[in-house]
C-alpha cells in the first residue's frame, strides 16, 4: 500500500478573512501554484462572485521577486493593475512558478455592472498578514491583506 | 520604542480598538527620526503598517524617514464640503430627481470612467497643477483655490517620478468617485455647537451642504503599491530594520525618499484635481434644479498625506515631515499657513459618519502646544469588517430602512451598500466628542445625510 503524498488530499479553495477596514485574501492548495491561483480567486471574490464571470478574454503576466511572499504580492498587484486598466474581472487563473519567476494567466470579461454587481475596487495588495507557507497537513497557504 | 505612543480615545473607544492598533502604533514609534510621540486618533483602527488614524512626524536632520506605508494607497483621500445656500425644505419637491441626476452624473463604482482622458502632456500638467490645473481646464472657479489646503496645488510634485503604470491607471479615472467608503452626500446641518465658528464657515441650522469623499484614484494606488515594495526591499541598505514590512520607509534625504515625496505630491495634486472636477459636476447638477445656487467651497481637507510643516517640539521649533494616515490636519487660529478666510477661526475639519449616521464639521483647536502635530480624526472608523457586514445585512434592506428615515441611497452595488451599512461603523458621535474634549479640534456643526451616492 502506498501512503499518499503529504498535501495530495488538499482541496484547493479560496477564502476571505476579516480586516478592520480592508479585506484579507487567502488561497489554499496542494501546491504553491495552486495556492497562488486560489489567492487570485479570493481577490476576485472580494469584488464579485467568480462563478458569474465568463472566460471571454485571457491576459498573461510575468512577475519576478526575491521570495514567495513578494511574488504573491506582485502577482495580485499585476492582476489589480490589469483589472483597473482593462476594466476586466477574472474568474479563472493558472499559475506556474519556476524559481523566483511566476508565469500567470487569467481569464475573464469586461465588468458588467448590472450582472457582476461589483462591490469594491481593489487598490493594492499589501505586505500586511502576508505569508506563503506550508501547513502541517501539507497544504500551501498564500495570503495577504488587500486595500479596498 | 524611540518615543512614546499616545492614544486619544474615551474608555469605550480604546476598549473597542483592535490590539493590532497598539501593535502598529508601537512599531511606528520605533522608526528612525521620529519626533516627540506617535499618535492615534479616536477613530483609529487596524491598518497596514501604520494604523488608520495614525500620526507621526519625522525630522530630516535627525535621520528621519518618509514612509509609503505611513501615507497609504489612497494618497490624499479627503473630503471637500460645498455650501449650497439652500434649506432642507427647498429640496423636498425635487429630492428624488436630484438624487437620480447626481447618480447619473457622478461616475461611481467599479469600472466607472470619467469623460476626461489625459494624454501624457496633460497628465504632467495635472500632476504639477492639481486643482489649479482643473480650474484652468474650466472645472470650477479661481476663488475655489482659497478654500483648499495648499491652495489647490502642493509644490514639489515630480511627475517624472510617477510610473507609466500609475499614469495608465489614471488615464480614464479623472472625475470619478471610486468605490468602498467613498461617497458624495447631500447633508442637512441639524445642530450647531459653536455659533461663532459656524457663522464664519457660513453654516446655520437647516442648511444643505454637499460633501465629497474620494482620493487620487488608480494613480495614487499604483504609486503606493510600487514604492511600498521598493522601500521594503531597500530598507536594509539604508540601515533600517523594519518591525513590520508594511512600515516600508526610506530616509527623507535619500534618492528614493526624495523620489517618493515627488511622486506622492503628484498624487496629492491628482486628488485635488479629482475633487475639483467632481465639484464642477455637482454644480452642474444643482444648477439645473437651483439656478441661483453657486455652491462655493467651504473647505477641502486631505487624509492620507506626508506634508512638510513647522511645529513646536520638545526640542524647539522644527521643520518636520508629518504623516497623517486616516487623519486630518487641524490647524488652529493664528497658524501662518492657513487660508485667509480661516486665519481667525482655524481650519474646518470634516468627520465623515456613515450613510445613516451623522457627520460633523469641527474647527482646528488653537491650543498651545498643539496636540498631535495639529491633527484630528477623519471619520467614524469601522466596527465590523466588510466580510462581517456583508453577512449581517442585505443591501436592499439597508436602502429600504434608510429611505423610511428620509435618506435616499444610490449605488451600483447592493453588496457594496451592505458592506458600508451604518451598523458596520463606530458611533461617530463618540469619536467627535473625544476629539473635542481632547483638544484635537472643536465641535462646530452636526450633519445628517439626505442623499448619498456611493461607489
Amino acid at each position: 500500500m502506498t501512503t499518499p503524498a503529504l498535501g495530495s488530499a488538499i482541496e484547493p479553495h479560496a477564502e476571505l478573512f476579516p480586516h478592520d477596514a480592508d479585506v484579507g485574501v487567502r488561497g489554499i492548495g496542494p501546491t504553491r501554484d495552486s495556492a497562488f491561483e486560489q489567492a487570485a480567486l479570493a481577490l476576485t471574490s472580494a469584488v464579485t462572485d467568480p462563478a458569474g464571470i465568463a472566460s471571454q478574454e485571457a491576459i498573461e503576466v510575468t512577475c519576478e521577486a526575491p521570495d514567495d511572499a513578494y511574488l504573491l504580492v506582485d502577482w495580485l498587484n499585476a492582476l489589480i493593475y490589469e483589472m483597473s486598466v482593462r476594466r476586466l474581472v477574472f474568474g479563472r487563473f493558472a499559475v506556474s512558478i519556476e524559481g523566483n519567476r511566476l508565469y500567470g494567466r487569467a481569464w475573464g470579461e469586461p465588468v458588467d455592472r448590472a450582472r457582476h454587481m461589483p462591490t469594491v475596487e481593489p487598490k493594492g495588495a499589501t505586505l500586511t498578514a502576508l505569508k506563503v507557507v506550508v501547513r502541517d497537513d501539507g497544504a500551501w497557504v498564500a495570503q495577504c491583506i488587500v486595500d479596498v | 520604542m524611540r518615543v512614546p505612543a499616545v492614544l486619544y480615545g474615551d474608555e469605550g473607544l480604546i476598549a473597542e480598538m483592535d490590539d493590532k492598533v497598539l501593535e502598529q502604533i508601537g512599531n511606528v514609534a520605533c522608526l528612525p527620526g521620529i519626533v516627540d510621540a506617535a499618535y492615534t486618533m479616536p477613530d483609529a483602527h487596524w491598518g497596514y503598517g501604520f494604523p488608520i488614524g495614525g500620526v507621526a512626524a519625522f525630522d530630516p536632520d535627525g535621520g528621519g524617514v518618509v514612509s509609503a506605508g505611513g501615507v497609504g494607497f489612497d494618497i490624499s483621500c479627503g473630503v471637500r464640503t460645498l455650501l449650497t445656500g439652500l434649506k432642507r425644505q427647498d429640496l423636498e419637491s425635487c429630492k428624488e430627481a436630484l438624487a437620480d441626476s447626481l447618480f447619473r452624473t457622478i461616475p461611481a463604482g467599479v469600472g466607472s470612467t470619467g469623460k476626461i482622458v489625459l494624454d501624457e502632456i496633460e497628465m504632467d500638467r495635472m500632476l504639477e497643477g492639481g486643482a489649479r490645473w482643473a480650474i484652468g481646464q474650466g472645472y470650477g472657479r479661481a476663488e475655489d483655490l482659497d478654500r483648499i489646503e495648499e491652495h489647490g496645488c502642493i509644490p514639489g510634485a515630480r511627475p517624472e517620478a510617477v510610473s507609466h503604470r500609475a499614469r495608465q491607471r489614471q488615464r480614464e479615472e479623472m472625475g470619478t468617485l471610486g468605490s468602498g467608503n467613498h461617497y458624495l452626500e447631500v447633508q442637512e446641518v441639524t445642530a450647531i455647537s459653536d455659533d461663532g465658528a459656524a457663522a464664519a464657515f457660513g453654516l446655520a441650522r437647516g442648511d444643505v451642504v454637499v460633501s465629497i469623499h474620494c482620493g487620487s484614484r488608480g494613480l495614487g494606488h499604483q504609486i503606493g503599491t510600487e514604492f511600498l515594495r521598493e522601500m521594503a526591499l531597500t530598507a536594509p541598505a539604508h540601515g533600517i530594520s523594519l518591525p513590520d514590512l508594511e512600515l516600508a520607509c526610506a530616509p527623507i534625504r535619500s534618492e528614493i525618499g526624495q523620489r517618493y515625496l515627488g511622486a506622492m505630491r503628484s498624487g496629492i495634486n491628482c486628488a485635488l484635481a479629482n475633487r475639483q472636477i467632481l465639484t464642477d459636476l455637482t454644480r452642474r447638477v444643482f444648477a439645473h434644479f437651483f439656478p441661483e445656487a453657486a455652491l462655493p467651497v467651504l473647505f477641502d481637507v486631505s487624509h492620507n498625506t506626508c506634508k512638510e510643516e513647522d511645529h513646536e517640539t520638545g526640542s524647539g521649533r522644527r521643520r518636520l515631515f508629518v504623516h497623517r494616515k486616516g487623519a486630518t490636519r487641524a490647524f488652529g487660529a493664528g497658524r501662518p499657513d492657513l487660508p485667509a478666510a480661516f486665519a481667525a477661526t482655524g481650519q474646518p475639519v470634516f468627520i465623515g459618519g456613515s450613510m445613516g449616521t451623522p457627520s460633523a464639521i469641527m474647527v482646528g483647536a488653537a491650543l498651545r502646544p498643539e496636540q498631535a502635530f495639529a491633527s484630528s480624526c477623519h471619520g467614524a472608523g469601522r466596527r465590523l469588517s466588510r466580510h462581517q457586514a456583508s453577512k449581517r445585512w442585505r443591501g436592499r434592506q439597508v436602502v429600504d430602512e434608510l429611505r423610511e428615515r428620509g435618506i435616499i441611497i444610490k449605488s451600483p452595488s447592493m453588496r457594496g451598500i451592505a458592506e458600508e451599512a451604518p451598523g458596520a461603523y463606530k458611533d461617530s458621535t463618540a469619536v467627535v466628542e473625544t476629539a473635542h474634549l481632547a483638544g484635537l479640534s472643536r465641535k462646530v456643526a452636526t450633519l445628517e445625510p439626505l442623499i448619498c451616492i456611493k461607489g
